[in-house]
């Protein structure tokens, strides 16, 4: 049991590292470096080598390679393309806004996407299940920019109930981000709760399907309490890990939320970034994105580890 | 000859019969509708169109729909109507070629390293969790803005970054059918893993392939879209829908028709696409809803 959660930690670290080489190579490799762009036309000379010698391109990529690894495992990220700013200060206040943003969707969506999927589950083909499963249906499959878009037509502009454009400095307190946040939180909660709740209810539909719960029926014990006491407990388990793999899968769709609604968070750094080619700022948010990934899905996978036993002896077969 | 002839007519028959049992259902024959629909009006719609996709006339800006302009006009004065019928032509190419390239190199790496195992199966499974945890947003957004946003460049990137998901599916799939007594056999008979693939891994894996590239269609049609809706998909005047509602966000206070005509285009487009994939993954006897999106 602890060796398997050793092993799944220094699994996690390899594919941190993996993403860090394959972020490293790939600026490397594609054409154009930080300080062409930054000069763009004055890209020659000793602007050029100034700047070189400035970000420090002049040493080899290996080199650099390991120096820049070494910093972000401490946790210094470097200095962004026009060396002024340090990337610690612009992350900063960022992630913090987007963390708010990603914690509140997660415990709105979550609650509401387990009543969901249960309620479908347990009336299964019946009017709830129908209508709650076309509604799930749609809010999953249109776009997070489409849905965020119409939220902003019909709440914002038509009914005027809520500000449609979060226009808050990107270092305001939580008490500021909060009228703001009501409207981004709605676009990306609708997504993820369809998304948990149709997982929920196929697994809840397995379970009821399962043996020991016609055991249970025909054994009379009463409905509700078969419900709570035999069916959530083992179907719940496994939607934990699809649960934190739709999480991690969302953060793409959390980026064009952020654009949408204007928010200051990671995502339209993401976009401010790349649109500046500011190389260095990409690099770290791609780290600091794939560490998010990696720990959710860590997270789930102890998660699964402490609450069933039956693995506690086993390998996890991925 | 007559083999090959039965043969042929034998896999149309097939094709035949999953389309009969995915209509059979009405997602799936709405799925098959809109999906239908949508293919005619992007090969089509370029002979019928009443006006000319960017014709600029400040005179006309932001004209509500009429009986001239149905769906009303956008903030350069083009016919809204007409755009939203051509824009989802690009949409459509790009994603449905990207898909065909995810199929492709997903699904034989997928059963290469199912069929390999060991140590080369560690290593490039390593290297696919890790692409898989870098967000495809960005990513896609460092390609695009680094080689440019021409088809040429968006087809192989986004064939690239949605088939990794394809090789997990393609492994599995070959993992459950590696251990059967037929492919021992194969093996015993002396037969080169390029035949077992060919003859008797495939046909086992196919399904759980083409259901899992039907998927990635509509993910990648989203992000494509969600590609151009952000300033990284097609340029500027050619008609897309992402671009179109990004464009007319802005004034959607007073012109909201132009920027309902391509949402409803698209969402349509996605409804469509996943209905169908869901009717046929129901049809060949896959459930994909206890997945997740990866």
């Amino acid at each position: 049991m602890f060796l398997l959660v050793i092993k799944r930690i220094f699994l996690g670290l390899i594919t941190l590292f993996i993403v860090s080489l394959i972020t490293f190579v790939g600026v490397e490799i594609l054409p154009g470096d930080a300080c062409t762009t930054y000069l763009e036309r004055e890209a020659y000379g000793a602007a050029l080598e100034a700047c070189y010698e400035r970000l420090g391109l002049n040493i080899p990529s290996y080199e650099r390679y390991i120096s820049w690894a070494l910093g972000v495992f401490q946790g210094d990220f470097g200095y962004s393309l026009s060396g002024e700013m340090k990337i610690n200060d612009v992350l900063g206040p960022r992630v913090k806004n987007s963390m708010v943003l990603a914690s509140a969707s997660i415990f709105i969506g979550i609650p509401i996407a387990l009543l969901l999927g249960i309620i479908t589950a347990l009336w299964r083909d019946k009017l709830p299940d129908i209508i709650i499963s076309t509604i799930t249906i749609f809010s999953m499959t249109i776009p997070e920019f489409i849905s965020a878009t119409l939220l902003i037509l019909i709440v914002a502009i038509w009914l005027e109930w809520l500000p449609g454009i979060v226009i808050v400095p990107t270092g305001a307190s939580i008490s500021e981000l909060l009228p703001n946040i009501i409207l981004p939180v709605i676009a990306i909660s609708m997504i993820m709760t369809a998304h948990m709740a149709r997982m929920v209810r196929s697994s809840v539909i397995q379970v009821m399907a399962s043996d020991y719960v016609q055991m249970a029926i025909l054994k009379g014990v009463p409905y509700w309490k078969m419900v709570f006491k035999h069916v959530l407990p083992n179907a719940l388990l496994p939607a934990i890990n699809v649960v934190a793999l739709t999480i991690a899968w969302l953060l793409g769709g959390v980026v064009v939320t952020e654009v949408v609604f204007n928010y200051p968070g990671l995502g339209r750094l993401v976009i401010e970034s790349i649109s500046n080619r500011d190389l260095p700022v990409v690099q770290a948010l791609a780290i600091i994105l794939a560490s998010i990934y990696v720990t959710i899905n860590l997270i789930a996978d102890l998660m699964t580890l402490i609450l069933n036993p039956r693995l506690k002896s086993l390998q996890i077969k991925k | 000859m007559e083999n090959v002839e039965q043969k042929q007519k034998s896999i149309f028959q097939k094709v035949f019969e999953i389309i009969k049992t995915m209509a059979s259902k009405p997602s799936g024959l709405i799925g098959l509708i809109i999906l239908s629909f949508h293919v005619l009006l992007a090969l089509t719609s370029p002979f019928y169109v009443p006006y000319d996709y960017k014709a600029i006339d400040p005179s006309l800006m932001l004209q509500a729909p009429s009986s001239e302009y149905w769906f009303g006009t956008d903030s350069l004065g083009r016919d809204v109507f007409t755009r939203t019928i051509l824009g989802g032509r690009t949409a459509l190419t790009v994603t449905f070629f990207g898909s065909l390239i995810a199929l492709i190199w997903g699904g034989s790496l997928g059963i290469f390293c199912g069929l390999v195992g060991g140590k080369i199966d560690d290593v490039v499974m390593r290297i696919i969790d890790a692409f898989l945890s870098i967000p495809w947003i960005l990513a896609m957004l460092l390609i695009v803005s680094l080689l440019g946003t021409t088809t040429i460049v968006l087809i192989p990137a986004l064939g690239f970054f949605y088939g990794k998901g394809i090789v997990r599916v393609a492994r599995a799939a070959t993992h459950d059918v590696i251990a059967k007594d037929f492919i021992v056999s194969a093996r015993a008979r002396g037969h080169s893993n390029l035949s077992i693939i060919w003859n008797e891994i495939l046909p086992n894996v196919r399904d759980a392939i083409m259901v899992e590239g039907a998927m990635r269609w509509s993910w990648m049609l989203l992000g494509f879209s969600s590609l151009s809706f952000l300033g990284f998909g097609v340029s500027p005047p050619t008609p897309d829908w992402g671009l179109m509602i990004s464009n007319a966000r802005g004034l959607m206070s007073f012109a909201y028709w132009a920027v309902l005509a391509p949402i409803f285009g698209l969402s349509s487009l996605i409804i469509g696409i996943n209905l169908t994939a869901d009717a046929f993954a129901k049809a060949l006897g896959i459930d994909r809803s206890t997945k997740a999106p990866v």
